[in-house]
């Protein structure tokens, strides 16, 4: 069985999903933030795969990807530091007690 | 001469209102007598122009002068509105009246106002209500003639209100102001009536209409009582009579223009201007005459009693008016405004004269004047020519246009004409109450303050009460051969103009000129050589003398009952409710409906980022859903 594009995006939306679902489902804020960098990946794995499927001879899709992939690395970088943050100041870092925002 | 010029007529005094407010009052303040004299200078040009108007008028075919009308308003869809003047006998005879009684009132202003720190804005009101009133006559469509008709009564405001700081004043002007609104409310509601009906203001086209019969009935009945109500406000006719003894607290000038001579008489020009209005309409005639007849000796019985000089003189007005009620109720255009012509000279010339008297006494208690005939002999003269002329003896003014109005009332309404003569006895009685408490016996001490000895006015005083004497006496020569009916009306003169000595073969004079003797002689047994105690004769009808000193306690009956019980206590008080529940509460609902949602809607924000994010995973989802089924 040859594997096209579809077998790709099979695996990026359910990477996608997955990663969706962590995010809004977990409590611990470090797992949400690696299922964002999940649904990063996951959307790589889409831009990849069109890149290579439907214009193979540019390199557009593949270019952007190292560039989410450098933003992702930031946006961990940022991210932990504010988790860090938040537990000297709250001592936890469950999602549903940062509630700060609350009305 | 153009006809054109005719619009200087009234132009010419509001140059001298804008010339006097704008220039002279700001920079010139300081010398007061520049605004009596361009006031007298315009003045003196609208007198000419309206004695040119009166003579072109009496040469022309129709006793009509053509004049181009001005586009004022045009509304797309076909209706325009003129700005035209309208020059038939009835405005040629007002103008003259008009100017000339304005013009013999700012000359004597010039003495009785002297000194007065409100000079020249005296001066600007009197330029700006001889205008408007100017205007008011000349209009030729109902809109333009009810701006100027507010235009006076403006004006009638502010002049009664001049000593704006004695409360009185200010009070009598609102008084006279909310008074007259009612009525005018009723005109308004006519005019709208019949361009409703009719298209057009234009009065020529509404008596065109009327008389084809294009307008009848209900709505001609009803357009005609609702002009008829503004003519009751503006008049002082019963019930709305109350504000006008009240405006004699302006100065004693203004009475005599505004309150005695033109404005008062302004409704009973309207009911002439609209004349074929009501003569096609049976009830509205009756109205007019049965208000009239009725209004002359309700006012009268009141003026018997009062001890001021200028509510006598007051009540006496709101009496004459009646009449030209009656007159034009029972008679014709040219009888009612023969009454209207004489009666501005006269009782203008009586409040001159009642200024005069004031002038020198300081005081308008006529219990507290007395002997002023040998301290002022111009004044008594003159004032005893006009009161003989009020009452009617031949062969002065009132005399002519009294007999008239008697005589077309005998003819239609009976019990208006013995109500009438009774009302001939009455005027006969409080005009001569006044001349003997006034000017007979010794003098009594005049006003609280020294006022020291009384003296006669000074000389620009007493030329216009001269000048106002000389026509008080001839000018109801015109229409003795029935010259004044054939110039106004249209044949409608009664079998007494029959000539000078004509009518004294008639019975009807004789009898009236009795009962006219007959008050003389009882004012003069009263207060004159007092056979009769005044003070007995009012213990004897204590309730009588009671109810016409407190004027049928019509004040009360306004101010507390309607005033205060149903305006205040009633209508007020509900609207107030509804004020504060119905409209507050709308506003108010509002807001706390707002607060209560936002406290409401508020809880979905739980500070929960997961859940903000799954809302957000929906909403891209149903977009999505959305692109992919409906896009």
């Amino acid at each position: 069985m040859a594997v096209g594009l579809e077998h790709y995006l099979i695996l990026s939306a359910v990477l996608f999903s997955i990663g969706l679902y962590g995010a809004l489902a977990k409590r611990n804020a470090i797992i949400i933030l690696m299922c964002i960098e999940l649904m990063l990946n996951a959307v790589n794995i889409a831009m990849v795969a069109f890149s290579r499927y439907i214009v193979p001879l540019l390199l557009t899709g593949q270019v952007f990807v190292i560039f989410i992939m450098v933003v992702a690395a930031a946006e961990a970088a940022v991210g932990l530091a504010i988790i860090i943050s938040i537990y000297r100041s709250r001592e936890t870092i469950d999602a549903t007690k940062i509630d700060l925002m609350k009305w | 001469m153009p006809y054109q010029l005719v619009w200087l007529i009234f132009l010419l005094p509001f140059f001298s209102f804008a010339i006097i407010s704008l220039f002279f009052r700001p920079f010139l303040n300081h010398k007061p007598k520049l605004g009596g004299y361009i006031t007298i200078a315009s003045l003196t040009a609208s007198l000419g122009l309206s004695v040119w108007a009166l003579m072109e008028v009496m040469a022309a075919p129709g006793h009509e002068l053509p004049i181009p009308d001005i586009n004022w308003v045009i509304i797309e869809g076909g209706i325009t509105i003129h700005l035209g003047l309208m020059v038939d006998s009835l405005t040629a005879v007002m103008l003259i009246v008009v100017s000339l009684v304005s013009l013999m009132v700012q000359i004597y202003s010039q003495g009785y106002m002297a000194g007065d720190p409100g000079y020249h804005r005296y001066f600007a009101f009197m330029s700006l209500f001889t205008g408007s009133m100017l205007a008011l006559v000349l209009a030729d469509n109902l809109l333009f003639m009810y701006v100027f008709w507010e235009m006076v009564g403006l004006c009638s405001y502010l002049l009664i209100g001049f000593w704006f700081h004695r409360p009185a004043a200010a009070n009598a002007a609102k008084k006279a102001f909310i008074v007259t609104r009612l009525g005018d409310f009723g005109f308004l509601a006519a005019i709208l009536l019949l361009f409703f009906n009719t298209g057009t203001f234009d009065i020529a086209e509404l008596h065109s209409l009327a008389i084809t019969g294009a307008l009848a009935g209900t709505t001609l009945t009803w357009a005609a009582i609702g002009i008829f109500s503004g003519a009751v406000g503006k008049s002082a006719q019963f019930p709305l009579h109350t504000w006008l003894p009240d405006a004699m607290e302006g100065p004693t000038p203004v009475s005599a223009l505004i309150h005695a001579a033109t404005m008062v008489a302004a409704g009973v020009f309207l009911v002439a201007r609209c004349y074929p209005l009501f003569s096609h309409s049976v009830e509205a005639l009756t109205t007019v005459a049965v208000i009239g007849g009725f209004t002359a000796i309700f006012a009268a019985t009141m003026g018997l009693v009062m001890t001021d000089i200028k509510r006598v003189l007051a009540y006496s007005t709101i009496s004459q008016l009646g009449y030209m009620m009656l007159g034009l109720g029972t008679g014709g255009i040219a009888i009612g405004i023969f009454h209207l012509f004489n009666h501005a000279f006269f009782k203008a010339l009586l409040f001159l004269g009642a200024g005069s008297v004031n002038h020198a006494t300081g005081t308008f208690d006529i219990r507290e004047m007395g002997g002023l005939r040998k301290f002022m002999p111009w004044t008594y003269a003159t004032f005893v020519i006009a009161s003989l002329s009020i009452v009617g003896i031949w062969p002065l003014s009132g005399f002519w246009s009294k007999e008239e109005i008697l005589a077309s009332s005998l003819g239609s309404q009976p019990i208006l004409f013995y109500l009438a003569m009774l009302t001939v006895f009455m005027t006969a009685f409080y005009m001569f109450r006044v001349v003997f408490l006034t000017f007979g016996g010794k003098y009594r001490g005049g006003g609280s303050e020294a006022h020291g000895k009384p003296h006669e006015s000074p000389s620009v005083m007493v030329m216009p009460m001269v000048v106002l004497a000389v026509l008080a006496v001839v000018s109801g020569f015109w229409n003795v051969t029935g010259g004044f009916g054939q110039f106004l009306g249209h044949g409608e003169t009664h079998s007494f103009a029959q000539g000078f000595f004509g009518i004294l073969t008639h019975p009807l004079p004789w009898l009236s000129l009795i009962l006219a003797g007959l008050g003389i002689l009882l004012a003069y047994a009263i207060y004159s050589v007092k056979w009769l105690s005044a003070e007995r004769i009012g213990s004897m009808f204590k309730p009588l003398y009671t109810l016409f000193y407190r004027k049928y306690w019509f004040d009360e009956l306004y101010e507390n009952v309607f005033v205060g019980k149903a305006l205040v206590g009633g209508l007020f008080a509900g609207l107030q409710v509804f004020d504060t529940y119905g409209v507050d509460g709308a506003v108010n609902g509002v807001a706390s409906a707002t607060v209560a949602g936002g406290r409401a809607i508020r809880k979905a924000h739980t500070g929960q980022l997961q859940l903000y994010g799954l809302f957000i995973g929906i909403g891209i989802l149903a977009i999505i859903l959305c692109l992919y089924f409906f896009g």
